[in-house]
């Protein structure tokens, strides 16, 4: 099954997504949330986002769910470092061009149903075209 | 590592790693209190950076870029042979503990650098070459900007070319190191006067003009550290 890992600079937001998203997951999802640094303060550490990566992936590949500006920079630190790690350059992972909450919710619904990791990122990005008011 | 080295000019490409040809202390004890120094002048100008932030930014680069350092003052190896490891450490901990968009800039530079030196515990000419190229090229990667975007690059980017120009003209190291610097001087002025595109900054369009640019500013601060620990 297709992990998720959702960074945000804000330890309260990226746990309060994981909750909203957790809602719609079935039991085996692997959900993480990487919010703010390590202290808890503001901020986003591409060392913790790295090792939130490695603990949601069970073999399927991985789906980041980012915020703002230097959050993306940091996770795509992350997959860069990954890169790196002789243990752990095979872990498939991405990052889905899409609003961090209403991406998550749907990254959620895919990933619980077994899609592919390229499903996954599909059906969090079609959250970015979601329209709210009829 | 005799004397005719130290003054052999052409050793000079990478001014960060000119101290490794000093003298015969151990290499990598260099690099740490290279690196301390770059960690002084940051933390003594915490409240400046913080200020230009204020103008342009979220007002918090000072504090970010200082507790970075001051972490990374405290976990780095001060014996560790291979230069690469203390660079890649440096990196490590400013990714970790900076938060904002300073730390994957700033940390991937140091990765950069310290893959391109991993495993020496001296460092050649195109070594340093090297390595000042590989931490451009991991700002621009991260940043996904360019020169005259008013980024750190404003700076790195002229101090380096004329730092190579300098060399190039048979140039004293003093000479050299001075040249960087008033480059990256430069660069930093320059970019009160031009329009950010990248990062936070970038909400303010045409307002940003007028301020200088704080990453641009940490970035000379770095290379003005370096020539005051060399030239010391």
């Amino acid at each position: 099954m297709v992990g998720i890992v959702i960074v945000s600079h804000s330890r309260l937001a990226a746990e309060g997504i994981r909750e909203l998203a957790a809602q719609m997951a079935g039991p085996d999802l692997q959900l993480i949330a990487c919010g703010g640094l390590e202290d808890g303060s503001i901020g986003t550490d591409a060392v913790r986002i790295q090792n939130a990566v490695i603990q949601a992936d069970s073999g399927d590949g991985v789906c980041m769910l980012v915020d703002l500006g230097s959050g993306i920079m940091s996770a795509e630190t992350a997959i860069e470092l990954l890169e790196f790690d002789d243990e752990h350059s095979d872990i498939q992972v991405r990052i889905a061009d899409t609003p961090i909450l209403e991406g998550a919710v749907s990254a959620a619904v895919s990933a619980s149903a077994g899609d592919s990791l390229e499903d996954v990122i599909a059906a969090a990005e079609e959250a970015r075209g979601m329209k709210k008011l009829q | 590592m005799g004397k005719s080295t130290f003054y052999n000019d052409k050793m000079m490409s990478f001014p960060v790693f000119y101290f490794l040809y000093k003298g015969g202390l151990k290499m990598a004890s260099k690099v740490y209190e290279c690196i301390a120094k770059i960690a002084d002048s940051i933390i003594e100008n915490k409240d400046y950076l913080t200020e230009l932030d204020r103008e342009i930014g979220d007002a918090d680069h000072g504090i970010n870029m200082a507790r970075g350092y001051t972490e990374a003052l405290g976990q780095l190896p001060q014996d560790e042979a291979d230069i690469g490891a203390v660079l890649k450490k440096t990196g490590m901990v400013l990714l970790s503990k900076v938060g904002g968009a300073s730390g994957p800039l700033y940390g991937t530079a140091y990765m950069k650098a310290a893959k391109a030196a991993a495993g020496k515990s001296e460092l050649t000419v195109q070594d340093g070459k090297d390595i000042f190229e590989a931490v451009i090229g991991g700002i621009k990667l991260r940043g996904k900007a360019e020169r005259g975007e008013k980024t750190m690059l404003d700076a790195i980017i002229p101090a380096y070319e004329a730092y190579c120009a300098a060399m190039d003209e048979g140039k004293s190291l003093a000479d050299c190191l001075d040249a960087m610097c008033a480059a990256a001087k430069e660069g930093t002025e320059f970019t009160k006067t031009i329009r950010a595109t990248k990062g936070r900054a970038s909400y303010l369009g045409d307002r940003s003009i007028g301020h200088q640019d704080p990453g641009a500013t940490s970035s000379l601060l770095t290379m003005e550290a370096i020539r005051d620990y060399i030239g010391a």
